[in-house]
C-alpha cells in the first residue's frame, strides 16, 4: 500500500493525469477544430493546477499566473486560432504523416522515457508536487511529436502551443512557478508569436495554394 | 464465511439473471428519450423472452450439435461470470475459486462458442460475422486485462472481492489518477465488447455494420432468446465489473446482515440506473465508427490502460 497522501496532492496527480490524457488525445485527434477545443482543455486543467498549487503553497503571484492562463490560453488564443482557421477555410481534415496506432506506441515509449528521466531529478526537489514533473515531461515529449507528425502548418502550431503548455506545468511543479516578469515575458512572446504565425499562415497559402509544408521543401527556382 | 454465504451466492446470480434484461430496457428507454422518440416500455425485453420461449425452434438440417448447444453454453459462460464479480456483497465462495483473470477467460469462452456456432452453419453472414467479432475481441481482450491490472497493483490482488474491500477500508477517499485512464479504457472496452455502438450498432440489419447480430442471425425461439439474453447479461456483468473496479461503495461486506445485504441490492439499482442513462447518452453522441477505425479505437483503449499503470508506478511508489 502506498503511504496516505493529503488531498491537495491527491488532486494536483488527477489534474496532471488529466493533462497527460488530454495531450494523448491531441495525438489521436485528426480534426483541427477538436485540437483548438483540446488545446483550450489543457488550459483550464493548467488553470486548475496553478491554482490548486498557489492554494496549497500560499503563494501570491501564483494566483496572477492562473488568472493570465486563464485568459490567455483558455479564452484568447482558442480564439484567435478558430478565427485563423475559418479566414482560412481549413476545417478538414489534417492527415497525420504516420497513422495513429503507430504514432500512439511511439507517444507511449516516449511516455515511459520521460518517466524515466524525470525519476532522478524528481527525488532531488522538495516540493510537494514534484512527482508530477515526469508527467510534464512526457506532455512537452508528446507536443513534440505531435509537431513532428503533422504536416499542416496550424496543427504544427498547435503542438507548439502544447508544449509551452507542458512548460509551463514543469515550471509550477518542480519550483512553484517562474518570476512573475518572466512569466508575463513568456505570455507575451505567445501571444505575438501565434499573431506571427497568422501572417505566415496567409504568406504561405499565397505562395503555394496550401498549408502543407511539404511544398516547402521544393526551394529550387525554375 | 458465514452462514449467509451460500445463499447470497445464489441470490446474486439469480439477481443478476433477473435484472440484466431490465438494465437492457432501461438503456433502450434512455436512447428513445434522447433520441425524442416515444420509449418502449421498460418491460419489453422481458415481454421478448417469453415470446421467444414460446414459439417452436427451427433449426437448419446441417447444423451439428455444437450450434444447439451453443446457447446453452453462452448463458452458462455469463451466469458463471455473474456468480464471481461481486455486484451486491463481497461474500462470495466461488470467487475464492476463480479470480478476475479466470473471468475474462470466461467471457472468451463464450466468445469462442458464440463465434463457432456461427460458422457452423455455412452462411456468408455468420462467418463474417465471427471474423470480426474475433477481431474486436483479440483486440479488446488485453485491454481489459491491463484495466484489471491497474486495480490489481493498487490492491496485490487478482481477485474481486479483495480490491472492492480494499477500497472500501481505505479511511478517507483517496484519489487515484491511474483509475481515471484505467475507467475512460473500461467505458471504451464496455463499447466494444457488447456491441454498443461506435464499433457495432445491435439496432439495425444492415449487413456491412452488423458484428453481433450477423452470428445470430440463424437462431430462433428458445435458442436465440438464451442468446439475447446472455447478450443483456453480459452487458449486466461488464457494469458489475466497472462498479467493483471504479466505485465500489454500497456493496456489502462479509459481516453485513441480510438488511445490509437489501441496502446493497438498493445502491446497485441506483447505480445500475445511472451507468445506463450514461451508456446511453454515450450511444447518442457518438457516431458509429468503420470497422476499419475499431482497432485504433481500441488501440487507445489498450494505451490508456497502459498509461494507467504507469502513471501509477510514477505516482504512487
Amino acid at each position: 500500500m502506498m503511504p496516505p497522501l493529503n488531498l491537495a496532492t491527491q488532486l494536483l496527480h488527477v489534474l496532471a493525469a488529466g493533462l497527460l490524457m488530454i495531450s494523448f488525445s491531441m495525438l489521436a485527434q485528426r480534426r483541427t477544430r477538436r485540437l483548438i477545443v483540446l488545446l483550450a482543455w489543457q488550459g483550464v486543467v493548467l488553470t486548475a493546477s496553478t491554482l490548486l498549487v498557489a492554494v496549497t503553497a500560499h503563494l501570491q503571484h501564483l494566483y496572477y499566473s492562473a488568472a493570465l492562463t486563464l485568459i490567455e490560453k483558455v479564452w484568447l488564443m482558442p480564439w484567435i486560432l478558430l478565427r485563423l482557421m475559418r479566414r482560412l477555410g481549413i476545417e478538414g481534415d489534417s492527415d497525420p504523416l504516420v497513422n495513429i496506432p503507430t504514432l500512439m506506441l511511439v507517444g507511449l515509449g516516449l511516455v515511459i522515457f520521460a518517466f524515466g528521466l524525470a525519476q532522478p531529478i524528481s527525488s532531488l526537489a522538495t516540493t510537494v508536487t514534484r512527482q508530477t514533473l515526469g508527467i510534464a515531461m512526457a506532455v512537452i515529449l508528446l507536443a513534440f511529436l505531435m509537431m513532428i507528425a503533422r504536416h499542416k502548418a496550424v496543427t504544427q502550431v498547435i503542438g507548439f502551443l502544447s508544449m509551452e503548455n507542458g512548460l509551463f506545468f514543469a515550471a509550477t511543479s518542480t519550483t512553484y512557478g517562474m518570476p512573475m516578469v518572466i512569466e508575463l515575458g513568456i505570455a507575451l512572446d505567445l501571444l505575438v508569436g501565434v499573431f506571427i504565425f497568422g501572417i505566415f499562415f496567409f504568406q504561405i497559402r499565397e505562395q503555394f495554394d496550401s498549408l502543407d509544408l511539404h511544398q516547402l521543401e521544393a526551394l529550387k527556382e525554375d | 464465511m458465514n452462514a449467509l454465504a451460500p445463499v447470497s451466492q445464489l441470490g446474486g446470480v439469480v439477481l443478476a439473471v433477473a435484472l440484466a434484461p431490465l438494465l437492457a430496457g432501461w438503456v433502450a428507454q434512455c436512447r428513445a428519450w434522447l433520441q425524442s422518440r416515444s420509449a418502449p416500455s421498460l418491460l419489453l425485453p422481458y415481454r421478448t423472452l417469453r415470446k421467444l420461449f414460446r414459439k417452436d425452434a427451427a433449426l437448419a438440417t446441417q447444423a451439428s450439435p455444437l450450434f444447439r448447444a451453443t446457447p446453452y453454453a453462452v448463458f452458462g459462460a455469463m451466469a458463471t461470470a455473474a456468480a464471481i464479480i461481486p455486484s451486491v456483497t463481497t461474500d462470495l465462495p466461488l470467487a475464492r475459486v476463480a479470480d478476475a483473470i479466470a473471468l475474462v477467460g470466461l467471457f472468451a469462452t463464450a466468445r469462442m462458442f458464440i463465434a463457432l456456432a456461427a460458422m457452423d452453419i455455412g452462411t456468408v453472414f455468420g462467418s463474417m460475422g465471427a471474423r470480426r467479432e474475433m477481431m474486436i475481441g483479440f483486440l479488446a481482450e488485453p485491454a481489459l486485462l491491463m484495466v484489471l491490472f491497474n486495480a490489481f497493483l493498487m490492491f496485490g490482488s487478482t481477485a474481486l472481492p479483495t480490491i472492492v474491500k480494499g477500497t472500501l477500508d481505505a479511511d478517507g477517499l483517496t484519489l487515484h489518477p491511474s483509475l481515471a485512464f484505467a475507467g475512460v479504457a473500461f467505458v471504451m472496452v464496455l463499447l466494444a465488447e457488447n456491441a454498443r455502438i461506435p464499433i457495432d450498432n445491435p439496432g439495425t440489419h444492415l449487413e456491412v455494420t452488423m458484428i453481433h447480430e450477423s452470428m445470430v442471425l440463424e437462431y430462433s425461439a428458445r435458442h436465440l432468446a438464451l442468446i439475447e439474453w446472455a447478450s443483456w447479461l453480459k452487458l449486466f456483468n461488464y457494469a458489475c465489473i466497472g462498479f467493483t473496479l471504479f466505485v465500489p461503495w454500497g456493496i456489502a461486506p462479509h459481516t453485513a446482515g441480510p438488511s445490509g445485504l437489501l441496502l446493497a441490492i438498493v445502491w446497485l439499482l441506483v447505480k445500475l440506473a445511472v451507468a445506463g442513462a450514461v451508456l446511453a447518452v454515450i450511444e447518442t453522441v457518438s457516431a458509429k465508427l468503420r470497422i476499419f477505425r475499431a482497432p485504433e479505437f481500441l488501440s487507445m483503449a489498450f494505451l490508456l490502460a497502459v498509461l494507467g499503470l504507469l502513471v501509477h508506478l510514477l505516482l504512487q511508489s
